[in-house]
């Protein structure tokens, strides 16, 4: 009884001083929050200028390879954070292919590991909105003489409010992850330590309270982003159809 | 007037389509000259659709051969309306232009055709609505705006007031009548018998995935040759 009520009290204290941490706006907290912004967006920003425009090739394209590109899009979907994270390192430390770019503990990294784990679920939620939309514009396109290429930038263009919720995934993917940033990025203060390594790292330690800011602030961007996305598509159905 | 006169005649010979493996058309012969409006009947699963498909380029024949004048593969100054047409999450005028852009028509000549087009289908002051929102007969209406802007030499229609209240059918067969009055050659398909008198020079008859009569309309009303195509007309189940 004694010992629940230690850790009750515990809870609400470290809750106190979080809640005071992120009213307060603390530097140290919004230093991080804004590297893991920085790097997840970038990352999300660059699996988007890769994964939409493959989506939309499966989807509408038919080319030999594109039944095995699938086969692999869908199995890379799954690629655990801390394999990636370990291919990313091999690729950019001294002796690696990479290496000459001097990436290994930057935020560079962090965004080169994000990129590649969230492509594959951008070009796969692509290709299937693109489909489906393809079923229903597929005569229509054809003729009216668009090619293979115009049709899928068509697709893409109008499919933009839903696309909007495979960035959202995309994202959310992305800024939760922790095993492949960690190993790029090295969680060094100030440099590569973003939410979800700080996070890790300071309940490692028992300093909860800076743990639990960064928690509730991560929860806080996920849930605006999803009420953003829905709000978005809602008016988008209304003025758009 | 068309902007294209290369594409008719249409000639299929002993053309089969199977769309999806599914055997639909078989041993089709067939000429389709300029000027006219054909209109194919038959019963459902007859290959009507198909057949129109196949006409526009949209279903490869799985057999025989298909020409557009001199030419084995679809020529521009086609167009197709559907019975449900496929608007673009983008403004009504928009849609028009897409088509236009497509078709190599931009600049100052589109927004000139855009205007006319709306103009002749009765949308011009809902350019700006987006499409998709705008009502049935509306989007059909703006389908025959995008045709109309196209200025094309054949015109596929595949049940263009199926779907549409009597008003609204009035209407775009009025569209339909001042697009061929333009030159447009027109080739379409419809259960509604009355519409099909009104608006058929030729009527190309289908039963099974053949063409069993193909005669001039008033003909075909009054006496027509094919069994099948009595049984059509008065009703019977084929």
């Amino acid at each position: 009884m004694v010992a629940l009520r230690t850790v009750m009290n515990t809870l609400s204290e470290s809750l106190a001083l979080a809640a005071g941490l992120v009213t307060h706006f603390d530097t140290h907290l919004v230093e991080i929050v804004m590297l893991s912004l920085r790097v997840s967006l970038t990352a999300t920003l660059l699996a988007a200028c890769l994964g939409m425009p493959l989506g939309a090739a499966i989807a509408v394209g038919r080319f030999p390879a594109r039944p095995a590109l699938v086969v692999v899009l869908n199995a890379m979907m799954g690629l655990p954070p801390v394999v990636v994270g370990l291919v990313v390192y091999l690729l950019l430390s001294r002796a690696g292919p990479l290496g000459a770019l001097g990436l290994l503990f930057t935020p560079g990294a962090m965004v080169f590991a994000q990129t590649i784990l969230i492509t594959p679920i951008i070009a796969a939620l692509t290709s299937q909105i693109v489909a489906d939309a393809w079923t229903e514009y597929r005569e229509q396109l054809t003729s009216l003489g668009a090619g293979t290429y115009r049709a899928a930038m068509t697709l893409l263009w109008d499919t933009r409010y839903s696309l909007a919720t495979v960035l959202l995934a995309g994202f959310g993917r992305a800024i939760a992850e922790v095993g492949a940033v960690m190993i790029v990025g090295g969680n060094i203060n100030g440099v590569t330590r973003v939410m979800t390594t700080t996070i890790a790292l300071e309940t490692s330690k028992g300093d909860l309270p800076l743990a639990l800011a960064l928690g509730l602030v991560l929860i806080a961007i996920v849930v605006l982003l999803n009420a953003l996305a829905q709000v978005t598509r809602g008016w988008a159905k209304v003025r758009f159809g | 007037m068309a902007d294209f006169v290369t594409g008719l005649p249409i000639a299929l010979s002993q053309a089969a389509a199977a769309p999806g493996g599914v055997p639909v058309l078989t041993g089709i012969d067939l000429v389709l000259a300029a000027g006219g409006r054909t209109v194919l009947l038959g019963p459902n699963g007859a290959g009507k659709s198909t057949l129109l498909r196949v006409l526009h380029g949209l279903i490869p024949p799985s057999a025989g051969s298909i020409t557009w004048g001199d030419a084995t593969t679809r020529p521009p100054g086609q167009a197709m309306v559907f019975q449900r047409p496929v608007m673009l999450r983008r403004s009504a005028g928009d849609n028009v232009r897409y088509a236009l852009d497509l078709a190599g028509v931009h600049g100052a000549e589109a927004d000139a055709r855009i205007a006319e087009a709306l103009d002749e289908v009765g949308l011009r002051t809902l350019a700006a609505r987006p499409a998709r929102v705008l009502s049935g007969g509306e989007q059909q209406k703006l389908a025959f705006a995008r045709v109309w802007a196209l200025r094309p030499e054949i015109l596929f229609l595949d049940e263009p007031t199926a779907s549409l209240d009597p008003a609204a059918a009035r209407s775009v067969e009025k569209i339909i009548a001042d697009i061929h009055r333009r030159g447009t050659t027109i080739v379409m398909t419809t259960h509604n018998l009355v519409q099909a008198k009104r608006l058929a020079d030729d009527v190309l008859f289908l039963h099974g995935g053949r063409i069993t009569e193909r005669t001039p309309a008033r003909e075909f009303f009054m006496t027509p040759r094919s069994p099948e195509a009595v049984a059509f007309l008065e009703g019977e189940r084929l």
